[in-house]
């Protein structure tokens, strides 16, 4: 079990090292920032001052070479845009995507569990069926058209919630909802297929002969096995669950890592790219370590090995 | 060993199924049935919207400026006009092929590429396969949207390029699929069998691990098209996808996004037909499944009327 856990965190770790030189090079392509930053009419002395403070006159590897020792004492370097820390204002901007993030994915797998492992007792009934088209449509959703669906129903119409903005409670439950909804409708489809798969096993069927409740059949017997898919789609639909708050944070006007990210590519900040990327991987990776101690409590195959 | 024979062999009848065969199951299973009509619309429109309504699509017309649904303007404006007063259901006829282009072509170039790579990391598990494997987790650790954000504010938004970003963010379902599959089938013992028999490295892939493995992919790939689409309008949404004057339905609802509040079905149409294509193949790619599985077919079967 232990090295099960140790080779998967180096594997992690040498993706991150390829991460850091793919994000370094791919923000270095987008060009050089002095034609963004400075005037139209700016004199080439004026550029030169400008790359050498910022150190963009170096020479590309120079520049790498530097960025990766500062890296090592944990500095970003400045954002350029807003000239500010970068780590700063990824940091202020990460606990927004985070909680919209966390409250999206427990409401979609909570919902997504009841609902699948109901559809499941009854395969093709009518309730089966109903899940079915409800999580496909939700699936098949594009989630910036949900979003602008949604703020003209719920917003400008009905006028229950706020259109855009953060402050009050209300302001965040358009976000999650549209945020909610994709990963909702694929998990039920998981959760509905592996229930099928486990109600017909031969421990269910020894249970239901010995008499046990179908109730702790369904949640306790057969849902416990059926969680190990499960939870691999939704670590994979949680960290795509950033590129739903891109969208989602760009149309609502939310101060999430999403918009930071958006506005930094279009003004070549390259600091808060770096640094917003690299958290962002960080968090990922995490999550994915956490991913597989959850599958080994699970799952006593891998336990055992 | 029984249980491999007993696993292929009803999968081997699924596959000499006759053509009759499969339109009666699908004709019992009426969700499909929508499913393959809807598509079947969409991709004539693809065919041939752009040859029929080119002009007509893009003929502005200010007396019809965001005009609502209605009959008053003839049948090309029942769905309502956008803000140049163009009618937006031939636009949607015409938007289609660009939309279904990028898709389907993306879906192909990543799912080549993905399995080849997949093929030679399952196939040679030494160093080269780990190397393959360590640079689809970064592609994977690496939120897709971004990457394709700044790779395209890099390479000027055109069709090549979207197709090629798309392509590179899917590449690591399919390698990882195919190296799986190929781990586990090169084990089995028809193609140890061949393998002994002095079969060459080629003639082991092509003939005997390709065929057990493409399946699985064909299916996922059925489904990809429908998150390729969506990724697609995402970034045409946000800005970064093909330019005007080609557009695709992404960009018809980013354009319609100003004047959600006064004429709403300018955003509002396009995100529909998104919305019915993408759920269109989600329903297709599980009947799919459903078909080839021999363990889940009966469901269809059972549905058959108790006259025969």
């Amino acid at each position: 079990m232990n090295t099960y856990i140790v080779n998967r965190m180096v594997y992690s770790a040498i993706s991150m090292v390829g991460l850091i030189i793919l994000v370094f090079f791919l923000a270095r392509l987008t060009g050089n920032p002095a034609e963004l930053y400075l005037p139209v009419d700016a004199t080439p002395e004026l550029r030169a001052a400008f790359s050498q403070v910022n150190g963009l006159d170096q020479p590309v590897l120079v520049q790498f070479w530097r960025f990766l020792v500062t890296l090592l004492h944990l500095d970003f370097g400045n954002s350029l845009r807003l000239e500010r820390p970068a780590l700063q204002l990824v940091l202020t901007a990460f606990p927004t995507t985070l909680i919209l993030a966390f409250s999206a994915m427990a409401l979609a797998l909570v919902v997504a569990i009841v609902a699948g492992a109901l559809a499941a007792c009854a395969p093709n009934g009518i309730l089966d069926r109903l899940v079915n088209v409800v999580s496909l449509s939700s699936a098949s959703l594009p989630n910036f058209w949900l979003a602008l669906v949604s703020i003209l129903v719920f917003a400008v119409w009905l006028k229950w919630v706020p259109t855009s903005g953060t402050g009050t409670l209300a302001h965040w439950i358009l976000p999650i909802m549209v945020l909610f909804a994709r990963p909702c409708g694929l998990l039920a489809q998981v959760v509905r297929g592996s229930m099928i798969d486990a109600l017909s096993s031969a421990y269910v069927k020894t249970a239901r002969s010995k008499g046990v409740r179908s109730r702790s059949i369904i949640f306790v017997h057969a849902l416990r096995n059926a969680m190990l898919p499960v939870i691999t789609v939704a670590g994979d639909q949680m960290s795509g669950m950033i590129n739903g708050a891109v969208v989602v944070e760009v149309i609502f006007g939310f101060p999430g890592i999403g918009k930071l990210m958006m506005d930094s590519i279009q003004y070549r900040d390259f600091a808060v790219i770096q640094c917003g990327v690299i958290i962002t991987a960080a968090a990922i990776f995490l999550m994915n370590v956490l991913i597989d101690f959850a599958y080994v409590a699970l799952n006593p195959r891998i336990r055992f090995k | 060993m029984e249980n491999v024979t007993s696993t292929t062999v009803p999968v081997r009848k699924t596959e000499r199924t006759s053509l009759r065969q499969s339109l009666d199951l699908l004709w019992r299973d009426k969700f499909a049935v929508a499913a393959v009509l809807f598509l079947i619309i969409v991709v004539l429109a693809a065919l041939l919207g752009p040859y029929l309504f080119g002009q007509q699509s893009n003929r502005i017309n200010l007396l019809t400026r965001n005009a609502a649904p209605s009959f008053a303007h003839g049948w090309a404006f029942v769905l309502g006009a956008d803000a140049l007063g163009r009618p937006i259901l031939l636009r949607l006829f015409v938007g289609a092929q660009n939309t279904i282009i990028l898709a389907v072509s993306a879906v192909i170039l990543s799912m080549i590429v993905g399995t080849a790579l997949g093929f030679v990391a399952g196939y040679r598990n030494d160093w080269l396969g780990n190397v393959i494997l360590r640079v689809a987790d970064v592609l994977m650790s690496f939120p897709s949207l971004l990457l394709a954000l700044i790779v395209l504010y890099v390479l000027t938004p055109g069709i090549a390029n979207v197709i090629l970003v798309l392509a590179i963010t899917r590449v690591p379902i399919y390698l990882r699929t195919a190296r799986a599959e190929v781990l586990e089938v090169r084990e089995r013992t028809f193609v140890t069998a061949a393998d002994i028999m002095g079969a060459s490295t080629w003639r082991l892939v092509w003939r005997h691990i390709r065929p057990a493995v493409m399946p699985t992919l064909v299916t996922i790939a059925t489904l990809e098209i429908a998150f390729v689409m969506l990724a697609e309008s995402s970034l045409s949404f946000l800005g970064l996808g093909i330019q005007a004057p080609q557009f695709t339905w992404g960009a018809m609802v980013a354009q319609g996004q100003s004047y959600l509040g006064t004429a709403w079905w300018v955003a509002f149409w396009p995100g529909v037909a998104i919305t019915l294509t993408a759920m269109s193949l989600n329903l297709l790619a599980n009947w799919v499944r459903l078909v080839s599985d021999p363990v889940q077919r009966w469901r269809l079967e059972a549905k058959e009327p108790s006259h025969d």
